[in-house]
């Protein structure tokens, strides 16, 4: 058994507390200590301990922070640390938790992030549908500005940064790190091409931009409390730290656990009591989303695989953003796969030919199949429209158990953004694995030839 | 409906006042501005431009992207079920259809009272507590069709206080404190 009982809990220790989201609650449990210690060094020395820590990008990509910050160019004036909370892939339910129940820390960690790479200012970009987080989040940003904590003079000192807390208005798309800036710029919320514009270099307002997830921040006032060496003691050697998962679907027991990153296994993510508790009625497992929407399906072999990128990414997947979604012997995965579809469909920007209309293709596609006017050449247009969006091998596990990946991740594409390619993750996850269930709805197609009498 | 109120011009000019630019503001003017008339008024769009400096085409190009603003009056209740795939796994196309009969009005109709609007929402970061659905953008979690005809009724009687009607998102915002950074001031940030 791998599930640590005595765990401590970074980021999510003090969900249980009632009242953690007010500055008495956060200063009773130890809040704000981390930026007083960072305060007290150079910021070079608060990079060295981030650095030291690898707290892995929790918001998609696993970039390690410390080491993002150090393409910044920190003599630069002015240059931008953007928070973004803007979670809405698919199955994810972290951030927001986070923002409801731990503002302070969040507000703590950007500015732990702040003073190490000099920012001029943060901004605080929160999803708009997050009512409540945002209510949060700017009752903790006022108490936090009348007490010192933010603003001119932090703590005594001669720091000085502001915190603007951003809402958005609904757009997927907008979590991706350069639309994210699009959107705080004013405009739509749209892509930009990397190269050239990496935000480190040509970001907020084509000034040095660091774009780090609300989890990630959330972990830097307990490593600089305690430590990097105790945060790399805990997962494995290359995932430091803990990390949140979103477990949800067919278990017993849904819910965000925190666990150890690199060391707790799917088996025991969806089966462990002190997690997800076994899957709803017993039944048998057929599939699982391993990382969000945007990841390929993994299946029963891979149970006993642990929560590491480094064995995930290889074996065609991605933990992403920490979304795990079972999905039990019942489920019907053309429909699964179609909503998955629909969603990127739904939420695609529209700057790229293949994914404005591939993805929209896609769901019509699969729609029809569903409602039982599918073609037998369906399937190869579906697997031509993706080849459009990732030419090559897609990214996944093979059907047959044991045999290498098709692909390791990440996918390729032809699009600006990875939005285009992760609406064949579902399709080719299900197409591969399921192609019986499309063969079975689409033999429904009550379609007859119409026989044309001749004169 | 209308330009934004003397009251609302002030906190305007604070939001404004935030951004080392302008334009950024577009987006939370807009939400104020839908605040203000429950929908995202043309003439409020022509202030926003004013406002920040740029065209309200520009204002409106940018606003009718993003699927929170509305440009024509809706419900005063924005009921948004989640239906993505841990949703849908939970029941939630069930759920759906029986909001659908229960309100009486299609996806994207409005009850003729003028009381709800139903949407058919992208996952809302309520996964584990699944199926859930938004009244303007506040959570109702492990929806069932009859805490969902409960909630209905309490809407209907007026006796969910914490449910606001539309336009209006956080009930609390950031206040203007002493803010020093955005005035271009070099060499005052971290030594
Ligand atoms: C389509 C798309 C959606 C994304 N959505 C989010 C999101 O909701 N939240 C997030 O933190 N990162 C999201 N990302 C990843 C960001 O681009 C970026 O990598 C991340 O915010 C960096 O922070 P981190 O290094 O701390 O993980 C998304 C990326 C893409 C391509
Ligand atoms: S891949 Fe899709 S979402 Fe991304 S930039 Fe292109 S059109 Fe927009």
């Amino acid at each position: 058994m791998t599930v640590r009982s005595d765990l401590p809990k970074i980021v999510s220790g003090r969900w249980d507390i009632a009242d953690a989201h007010t500055l008495d609650g956060y200063l009773r449990t130890g809040g704000y200590e981390g930026l007083r210690r960072a305060l007290a060094m150079q910021p070079a020395e608060v990079v060295d301990i981030v650095t030291g820590a690898t707290v892995q990008g929790r918001g998609g990509a696993g970039f390690p922070a410390g080491n993002k910050w150090h393409f910044l160019d920190t003599a630069a004036f002015p240059h931008w640390i953007v928070v973004n909370g803007d979670e809405s892939e698919p199955g994810t339910h972290k951030d927001r938790t986070l923002m409801e129940r731990d503002p302070h820390q969040l507000i703590e960690g950007s500015l732990i992030a702040a003073y190490a790479c000099k920012a001029s200012q943060v901004f605080l970009y929160v999803r708009g549908e997050m009512a409540f987080a945002q209510e949060r989040i700017a009752a903790a940003l006022n108490e936090a500005y009348a007490n010192n904590y933010v603003g001119k003079n932090i703590l005594g000192t001669d720091w000085s940064v502001d915190i603007t807390l951003h809402w958005g208005a609904g757009a997927y798309i907008v979590g991706d790190e350069t639309a994210l800036l699009e959107s705080l710029e004013g405009k739509r919320g749209m892509p930009r091409p990397k190269p050239p514009y990496f935000p480190a270099v040509m970001g907020l307002y084509m000034n040095p931009t660091i774009v780090n997830n609300v989890e990630t921040l959330s972990n830097l006032p307990w490593i600089m409390v305690n430590g990097a060496e105790a945060f790399a003691a805990i997962g494995s050697v290359k995932s430091n730290g803990t990390r949140l998962i979103a477990v949800s679907g067919h278990v017993k027991q849904p819910g965000t656990y925190e666990v150890e990153c690199g060391v707790v296994t799917f088996r025991e993510v969806f089966y462990d009591p002190s997690l997800g508790g076994g899957i709803r009625d017993d039944n048998d497992l057929k599939a699982f989303i391993p990382g969000g929407g945007s990841a390929p399906w993994f299946f029963e072999e891979h149970l006993d695989m642990p929560l590491d990128p480094t064995v995930v990414g290889p074996a065609g997947s991605m933990l992403g953003s920490g979304a795990i979604v079972a999905m039990d012997s019942t489920t019907d995965m053309v429909k699964a796969c179609w909503r998955l579809v629909k969603f990127y469909a739904r939420e695609s920007c529209g700057k790229c030919t293949p994914c404005r209309e591939g993805t929209s293709w896609l769901e019509l596609i699969l729609e029809r199949i569903i409602k039982g006017h599918g073609r037998p050449e369906d399937i190869g247009l579906l697997l031509d429209i993706g080849d459009n969006i990732s030419p090559g091998p897609f990214p996944g596990p093979n059907v047959t158990p044991g045999e290498p990946a098709y692909a390791p991740f990440p996918y390729k594409k032809t699009t600006i953004c990875d939005l285009g390619p992760s609406v064949v993750s579902p399709l080719m996850s299900a197409l591969r694995r399921f192609p019986d269930e499309f063969d079975a709805y689409i033999a429904r197609n009550p379609r007859k030839l119409i026989e044309v009498a001749s004169a | 409906m209308a330009r934004l109120s003397a009251h609302n011009l002030v906190t305007a000019q604070a939001i404004i006042a935030r951004y080392p630019k302008p334009r950024s503001a577009l987006v939370p003017l807009c939400h104020l501005a839908q605040e203000q008339d429950g929908y995202l008024a043309e003439d409020a769009m022509q202030h926003v431009a004013e406002l920040i400096g740029c065209t309200a085409a520009q204002v409106y190009g940018t606003a009718s992207f993003y699927e929170m603003f509305k440009l024509h009056p809706t419900g005063k209740y924005l009921v948004g079920v989640c239906t993505n795939i841990s949703c849908m796994l939970s029941g939630a196309f069930e759920l759906l259809e029986h909001c659908e009969r229960s309100l009486g009005v299609p996806v994207g109709g409005t009850t003729p009272d003028g009381m709800f609007t139903l949407e058919e929402v992208e996952c809302s970061a309520a996964c584990t507590v699944a199926p859930a659905v938004q009244v303007n953008y506040r959570y109702e979690e492990s929806v069932t069709p009859e805490s969902f005809d409960t909630l209905v009724a309490q809407l209907r009687a007026g006796t969910r206080d914490d449910i606001p009607p539309h336009g209006v998102l956080a009930t609390v915002r950031q206040t203007p404190t002493d803010r020093w950074a955005n005035t271009g001031k070099t060499g005052e940030h971290a030594p």
